[in-house]
C-alpha cells in the first residue's frame, strides 16, 4: 500500500481523536479521558509523519536527522514534563502561559527556517511564512509578558496607562505592516529581521498594559494565536493536520475567549485597548464613602456559624493569596460533623483564571459535589442561614444589578445580600479589583470580619472547637 | 497540497472548532485552555517535517531541533498540567465512596 495513503488514514483518526478530545473537555464526566485522547493523537500524529518519510522510496531519515529529532525532543519533554508536575496549582495560569509561548515560539522558527533555507518561492507559501512570523512572535512575547506579570515580576508601568501607549502600539505595528508588505514583494534578510523584531515589541506592548485579572482573557486569546501560528505554519509546510488542528484551536480559543469576558462583564475591545479598569474608575468617582460598616469578632462569627443550618462560602482571590484553602476545608469538615448544610458559590470568574477556584478548592479535598455554580446557587440564599464571603468583592456587589450607573451594572454577580447573615473575611476596606465600593459592606446583616483569609479561618477553627462544634 | 484544498480545510477546522466547545461549565475553562493549549503545540510535525528534509543542512538541522523542543515542551507540559488539574476533580467521587 502507498505510504501516504496509510498516513492520510492516520492523520484522519488523529484529527477525529483530537477533536472528540477537544469535545471531552468541555464536559466534567470525560475531561480526564477526553486530555489522554488528545495527547494520544498527537503521539498518533508523530507515527503517521514518521512511517510517511520511512517508507516513501527516495526519501528516508538520515542518521544525522535522528539525532537531531532525539536531542531537541528529549530535551523539550523533559523540561516541559518536570515544569509540568513540580509547578504548585496556584501558578496555573502563568504556566499555561508559559507553555503557549514556546508554542508561539516553534512556530516562529519552523518559519525562519523554511524562509532561510526552504522557500520554494510560491506566493502562498511566502504569505503563510509571514503570518507565522508575524503571530508567533506575537504569541511569544505576549505570553512571556502575561506570564511575568502573573508571576509579579513585572508591574503595569504608569506610562502603559496613558495614551502615548496607543500611539506606540500603533506606530509599531505600521513598521511590522510595512515589513510584512515589503517581504511579499521581495524577501531580504534584514526586513525579515525587522518584522521579527517589531511584531515582538507589538507582543510586549499590547500584553504590558493589561491589568492582572484581566490576563486569562489575554492568556485565552493568545492561546488562540498560537493555533492561527500553527495553522499557519501548516501552510508553510504543507501540512493538512496542522491546518486542521491548528485552526481547531484557533477558533475555540477565540470562543473560550469570549465566554470569559461575558463572564466578567468586559468586551475584548476593552480589555485590549482599554488598560486596567481601575485607571478608568477614577477618573468616573471616587466611589463613595462607607457609612454602615459593622465590624465583628471571630467569636461572634463563630457563634452564629454554630446556630445555623445552611452556610455557603464564597471563596474569591483573596482565598488564592492566603493559600487559605486548606485551612477553609477543616473548618467547613466540622461545620459538617454538626450537621450543617455547606456548599461553595463559585462565580464564573472567581480568583485570577475561570476554573481556578474549582481547582484549588478540589485541590483541598473539598467533595466536587458542593461546589455549585452561580445559576444553580443564587435562588438558595434566601433560605441560607450565614454566608461567608472569602476574599471575594465585585462578585458579590449588589450594585450590579441595583445601580444603573455602575460600572459593574450588568455583570452577573452572587446574590448574597439575601441570605440572613453575611460575614466578610478581609484584610482591610480597600477596593476590589474594579477599584468600586462595595455596597454589601454597607447593609444591616453583612459584618466585617478584618484580617488574612487564612489567620482568620485558622481562628475560626479553634473558636468552634472550644464552642464544642464538631465534637458530636 | 493545492491552495485552494488547504483553504478549504481551514475553513473546515475553524468551524469544527467552533461548534465544537459551545457550552464549557466554568469548572472547566482553566483545564480547556490548558488542553487545547497543548494541541497548539502540534507545530511539533512541521519542526520534524523541517529536520527531516533539511538533509545535511547544519543550521537548518539545529533551527528544527530547537524548534522541536520548544513545541515538546508545550505539548508534554501542556497534557501532564492538564492532566493534574483533572486529576483533581476526578479524586473526589470515588473518596466519597469509601
Amino acid at each position: 500500500m502507498d505510504v501516504s495513503l496509510i498516513q492520510s488514514f492516520i492523520n484522519l483518526i488523529a484529527v477525529l481523536l483530537l477533536a472528540l478530545g477537544i469535545k471531552g473537555l468541555s464536559k466534567v464526566r470525560s475531561a480526564k479521558e477526553a486530555n489522554r485522547l488528545a495527547a494520544f493523537a498527537m503521539f498518533l500524529s508523530i507515527i503517521g509523519l514518521l512511517t510517511y518519510y520511512l517508507g516513501k522510496p527516495g526519501e528516508g531519515i538520515t542518521q544525522q536527522s535522528w539525532l537531531w529529532i532525539i536531542l531537541g525532543s528529549f530535551v523539550g519533554s523533559l523540561f516541559g514534563a518536570i515544569l509540568a508536575k513540580r509547578v504548585p496549582m496556584t501558578s496555573m495560569p502563568e504556566t499555561v502561559a508559559l507553555f503557549n509561548g514556546c508554542g508561539g515560539m516553534s512556530s516562529l522558527l519552523v518559519a525562519i527556517g523554511v524562509i532561510f533555507f526552504q522557500r520554494n518561492e510560491t506566493f502562498i507559501q511566502d504569505i503563510s511564512i509571514l503570518i507565522s512570523i508575524f503571530v508567533g512572535s506575537i504569541t511569544f512575547s505576549g505570553s512571556i509578558i502575561a506570564m511575568a506579570k502573573l508571576q509579579g515580576w513585572l508591574q503595569t508601568p504608569s506610562w502603559t496607562q496613558s495614551k502615548i501607549r496607543h500611539l506606540i502600539n500603533i506606530s509599531i505595528a505600521i513598521i511590522s505592516l510595512v515589513a510584512f508588505l515589503n517581504l511579499i514583494q521581495s524577501v531580504n534578510t534584514s526586513t525579515i529581521w525587522l518584522l521579527v523584531i517589531s511584531s515582538t515589541i507589538l507582543g510586549i506592548g499590547v500584553t504590558l498594559p493589561i491589568g492582572g485579572a484581566d490576563m486569562p482573557v489575554v492568556i485565552s486569546l493568545l492561546n488562540s494565536y498560537s493555533g492561527i501560528a500553527a495553522a499557519a505554519a501548516g501552510f508553510v509546510v504543507g501540512s493538512q493536520l496542522l491546518i486542521v488542528a491548528g485552526a481547531m484551536v484557533g477558533a475555540a480559543g477565540l470562543i473560550l475567549t469570549q465566554v470569559m469576558c461575558k463572564g466578567m462583564n468586559r468586551s475584548l475591545v476593552s480589555v485590549l485597548f482599554g488598560g486596567t479598569l481601575s485607571s478608568q474608575i477614577k477618573k468616573l468617582d471616587s466611589g463613595g464613602e462607607y457609612t454602615n460598616i459593622t465590624s465583628c469578632s471571630v467569636e461572634e462569627c463563630a457563634l452564629t456559624l454554630e446556630a445555623a443550618n445552611k452556610v455557603i462560602i464564597v471563596p474569591g482571590y483573596g482565598l488564592a493569596v492566603a493559600q487559605a484553602q486548606h485551612t477553609l476545608r477543616e473548618v467547613a469538615k466540622i461545620l459538617e460533623q454538626n450537621e450543617i448544610d455547606v456548599s461553595y458559590a463559585i462565580h464564573p470568574v472567581a480568583g485570577r483564571m475561570p476554573g481556578h477556584m474549582n481547582v484549588l478548592l478540589a485541590e483541598a479535598d473539598v467533595p466536587y459535589e458542593q461546589l455549585k455554580e452561580m445559576d444553580n446557587i443564587n435562588p438558595d440564599f434566601p433560605a441560607t442561614d450565614v454566608v461567608l464571603v472569602l476574599g471575594a468583592n465585585d462578585v458579590v456587589n449588589p450594585q450590579a444589578k441595583s445601580d444603573q450607573n455602575s460600572p459593574l451594572y450588568g455583570m452577573p454577580v452572587l446574590d448574597v445580600q439575601e441570605a440572613r447573615t453575611v460575614f466578610v473575611i478581609k484584610r482591610g476596606m480597600s477596593a476590589g479589583y474594579s477599584g468600586i465600593k462595595n455596597d454589601l459592606f454597607d447593609l444591616p446583616n453583612t459584618s466585617m470580619v478584618f484580617g488574612d483569609a487564612k489567620q482568620v479561618l485558622s481562628e475560626l477553627m479553634t473558636e468552634l472547637k472550644e464552642l464544642g462544634v464538631g465534637a458530636k | 497540497m493545492d491552495f485552494a484544498q488547504a483553504f478549504w480545510v481551514l475553513l473546515l477546522g475553524s468551524l469544527l472548532g467552533l461548534e465544537l466547545i459551545g457550552k464549557v461549565p466554568p469548572t472547566l475553562h482553566t483545564p480547556l485552555m490548558s488542553g487545547a493549549n497543548a494541541v497548539s503545540g502540534i507545530t511539533m510535525l512541521a519542526a520534524l517535517t523541517l529536520i527531516i528534509t533539511a538533509k545535511n543542512n547544519l543550521p537548518l538541522l539545529i533551527i528544527g531541533s530547537i524548534s522541536l523542543g520548544f513545541a515538546l515542551f508545550n505539548v508534554v507540559g501542556g497534557f501532564v498540567v492538564t492532566d493534574r488539574m483533572l486529576a483533581m476533580f476526578n479524586r473526589k467521587p470515588s473518596k466519597k465512596l469509601k
